[in-house]
């Protein structure tokens, strides 16, 4: 092996390797074995065939926000407002199982029709803000999740209340009809993970071989010449907008659809925020998403364990997805560091 | 207060701004500094104020050798820069912006800062408010107040970097009566500019720079033509025109002014001619570039109208004027023309007409080595633009050009390249007239602009000259027009 594929070996694993320091450290101060939590952690997920499911399950929504996220990123747009968008589609998707009387072979599919265009809608909102409103996205974005919380909220205590009285555990349960055909017994739903397959593809050949992928490109690289060069900016940031919702809502949907069978206070649970942890960690390629929504997605589903086995808080997985994404970029900085140094001095 | 400069120099890679300038500046004197872009005056000028170090070379300020790090330790010393672009914050009040800096206690006291202010601006005749937002005062007006918040600061020197560009007449006519009081006083003020009529009104001495050496060092009363030979040098002998007999009008602008937050061009009247070439002099930021730019559809005129090949484009988008037929050739050229993200390959992609969902690589590729070929662009297909030489990205832009254009506008078409991409870029572009192509552009050679335009027009201070043929024109003659001399009142 050539010392420059040692150097970048080493770069891809440092923040690997640095995240399991400071894992071992906060294990060790919570006086607890840290290789018997992290084997727990790590291997947990996979110790039966219902665990794989819920991982299955987890990665759907998550795939989805982060293939919505790669477009908007790929434009160089921080869309915050993936949350706002996810609810959007859920808020939709609850309103049409409640209001609109459909054969039962209709509704699912008209479910995940409104869920994709209840966020689109949304990011066609924040877009707007941010072109035409002058309102940085990330404002307009991080607003509108806000709102999109407080809007459930409403819907949940007041209009959409169940007849026996409003409670936090969300509305009604959803007619038989409205519920996603899940693999046997499991959460996993075989609609859903299609989806997000389907979904993860499409964003990838768009932004590798696709007009508008490059047009994107461009934009996110630098908007003043990619105007010049003839690109409608405005417009294609919309679009990216509109494009990252219409994932992140179908995500909304299939949550309502497939995992809660309802509309609860937070639907969305943070999977918006996460999706873009997952985005910066794959360093914004789409073939390496899969792989990072994977372990995200097992950490997850093995994290409420560590608190029954071991007595740790569940909090834990989080944590240490927040730590390798932060070492992930810090790492890179020094990297970009040093090869600026390197060209200076040569 | 006496400013001595010293042998000073200062390279920026392989250019060097400032190649070994000495220049003493007497107290209570108004001393001129005089050049061309490029000369090296705005180099010095940073030198002296702190905000960049020199390679080598000295700085004495009252017979005591003196180096800063900072504009801050400049200021210590009694040394003060007004920009060319005010450097203060303008969502802040005047009162706000003038207490920055000046005073130095954890807690400001507005009170004081206002009796000082409103000292200051009574002493002048400066009209300014202290809680208008600066953001909306004129140029002229932010000029007063950084001039008095320097004052406030106890320099003694001031530096004032081309102060006479974007205001009015008569805050002109009070700058100066401030500037002559001031020197009256025993401060000494360096007066760079471009514009000789300025110079000869306000200064007693003069040093005029050209790539960066002293060229000259002039006396009042000074002599506009010695002025003028030392600023430009002297002129090649002309080259040869092309024949090419112009046609119909591609573009023409009638009566148009535009304004911008820098400068205003009012009624400005000018036609271009298929095959012509008409060329812009003036030093840069006179009006030449809002005229380009608006003739390529990235500035609106709030007055006039704008044909294109006899069509009516007063009110079009940019999108429209690409579609008629124009395009835009920027002398930043990747911060406006080229992404230097992406690749040759992307470049080429995106140019040709996105037809279809897909991008076809293979034919972008095709159509990328044959335009690497043609335009003779050292590079390969998947270079990304930014690792380009400034020769080679030049040349790719024009490769990236679309076939038939009714009007090419360049800015600094040849800037940076070296003798054999110049006369390659012109043969391209009179190749391009050879097919109906009207040309404008803008050059700071002036024997590019002798040789290579039909005509040619001077910009100074947002005015335009009447278009004199090229072949009628001397250098000397353009370095009036440039220095702001010889217009119509």
């Amino acid at each position: 092996m050539t010392r420059e594929r040692l150097t970048r070996l080493g770069y891809a694993l440092a923040p690997v390797l640095l995240t399991l320091v400071l894992a071992c450290a906060i294990l060790l101060l919570a006086g607890a074995n840290p290789l018997q939590a992290l084997g727990a952690l790590f291997l947990g997920a996979f110790e039966s065939g219902r665990k794989v499911a819920d991982i299955a399950a987890a990665m759907v929504p998550l795939l989805l926000c982060a293939a919505g996220m790669l477009i908007t990123f790929a434009a160089g747009l921080w869309n915050i407002g993936v949350e706002g968008q996810m609810i959007a589609g859920a808020l939709m998707t609850t309103w049409v199982v409640r209001s609109i009387d459909v054969p039962a072979a209709l509704l699912l599919p008209l479910t995940i029709l409104a869920g994709m265009l209840g966020g689109a809608l949304w990011g066609l909102l924040i877009g707007a803000l941010r072109t035409y409103g002058r309102v940085n996205e990330i404002f307009a974005g991080l607003g509108l999740n806000y709102l999109g919380a407080a809007l459930t909220n409403y819907l949940i205590f007041g209009p959409w209340k169940p007849p026996d009285g409003a409670t936090m555990s969300g509305t009604e349960p959803f007619p038989k009809a409205a519920w996603m055909p899940t693999i046997g017994s499991t959460r996993a739903s075989w609609l859903g993970i299609l989806l997000a397959i389907v979904g993860i593809v499409v964003v990838y050949f768009l932004l590798r071989d696709s007009y508008w992928g490059l047009k994107l490109k461009a934009i996110g690289l630098n908007d003043r010449s990619a105007h010049r060069l003839g690109i409608d900016t405005r417009g294609n940031m919309l679009l990216a907008f509109a494009a990252c919702g219409l994932l992140a809502g179908l995500a909304g949907s299939l949550r309502a659809t497939a995992v809660y069978h309802r509309l609860i206070p937070s639907i969305s649970g943070g999977i918006g925020y996460l999706s873009q942890l997952v985005v910066l960690l794959s360093g914004l390629r789409a073939q390496i998403v899969p792989l990072v929504v994977f372990f995200f997605s097992a950490v997850q589903v093995a994290s409420p364990r560590l608190e029954l086995r071991m007595s740790l808080d569940s909090s834990i997985g989080g944590v240490l997805q927040s730590a390798m994404v932060l070492f992930f970029l810090l790492v890179r900085g020094f990297r970009g560091r040093m090869q600026t140094a390197q060209e200076v001095v040569e | 207060m006496n400013i001595q400069l010293t042998d000073i120099v200062k390279s920026f890679g392989m250019l060097r701004a400032n190649d070994g300038i000495s220049l003493s500046v007497a107290a209570g004197t108004i001393h001129g500094l005089l050049g061309e872009n490029g000369a090296g005056k705005t180099t010095l000028m940073k030198v002296l104020s702190g905000y960049q170090p020199c390679d080598s070379g000295t700085i004495r300020v009252d017979d005591r050798e003196v180096s800063f790090d900072s504009p801050e330790e400049a200021i210590a010393a009694g040394i003060g820069m007004l920009h060319q672009d005010p450097m203060d914050v303008p969502a802040l009040s005047v009162l706000d912006n003038f207490a920055l800096g000046h005073d130095r206690r954890l807690v400001l006291s507005r009170h004081r800062s206002q009796s000082d202010l409103a000292r200051l601006c009574r002493r002048f005749g400066f009209e300014l408010d202290p809680d208008a937002l600066v953001g909306s005062l004129t140029v002229g007006e932010r000029q007063q107040l950084e001039m008095v918040r320097l004052l406030a600061l106890g320099v003694r020197t001031i530096i004032l970097d081309e102060p006479t560009t974007g205001i009015s007449a008569p805050q002109k006519v009070l700058l100066f009566e401030t500037l002559r009081g001031l020197a009256a006083e025993g401060l000494s003020l360096i007066f760079v500019s471009h514009k000789l009529d300025d110079v000869e009104q306000l200064c007693s001495r003069a040093t005029v720079l050209r790539d960066g050496r002293v060229a000259g060092e002039v006396l009042a009363p000074f002599d506009t033509d010695e002025l003028v030979s030392l600023m430009f040098g002297q002129c090649l002998s002309e080259v040869g025109r092309s024949d090419i007999a112009p046609g119909e009008p591609m573009l023409e602008v009638a009566d148009v002014s535009v304004r911008t937050h820098r400068l205003e061009i009012t009624n400005i009247n000018l036609a271009v001619r298929a095959g012509e070439v008409v060329g812009l002099a003036g030093l840069e930021g006179s009006g030449q570039g809002i005229l380009m730019q608006t003739c390529a559809g990235l500035l609106r005129a709030h007055k006039g109208r704008i044909r294109l090949g006899g069509q009516d484009m007063s009110r079009s988008s940019y999108h429209q004027y690409l579609q008629a037929g124009v395009a835009h050739v920027p002398a930043a050229r990747l911060e406006e023309g080229m992404v230097g993200g992406l690749t040759i390959r992307e470049h080429v992609a995106l140019a040709h007409q996105p037809t279809g969902l897909m991008v076809r690589w293979s034919e972008a590729e095709g159509n990328a080595r044959e335009r690497i070929d043609t335009y003779r662009v050292v590079g390969r297909p998947e270079t990304p633009v930014a690792s380009l030489s400034g020769g080679n990205q030049q040349r790719l832009l024009l490769a990236l050009l679309p076939e038939h254009l009714k009007l090419l506008i360049l800015e600094h078409p040849t800037r940076g390249l070296d003798i054999e991409s110049t006369r390659w870029v012109w043969n391209r572009l009179h190749a391009r007239r050879r097919h109906g192509t009207g040309l404008l552009y803008t050059s700071t050679d002036l024997d590019e602009l002798v040789a290579h335009s039909d005509r040619i027009v001077v910009f100074s201070g947002g005015r335009m000259s009447a278009p004199v043929p090229a072949e009628d024109i001397t250098c000397e003659e353009l370095g009036y027009l440039i220095g702001g001399k010889g217009y119509d009142a």
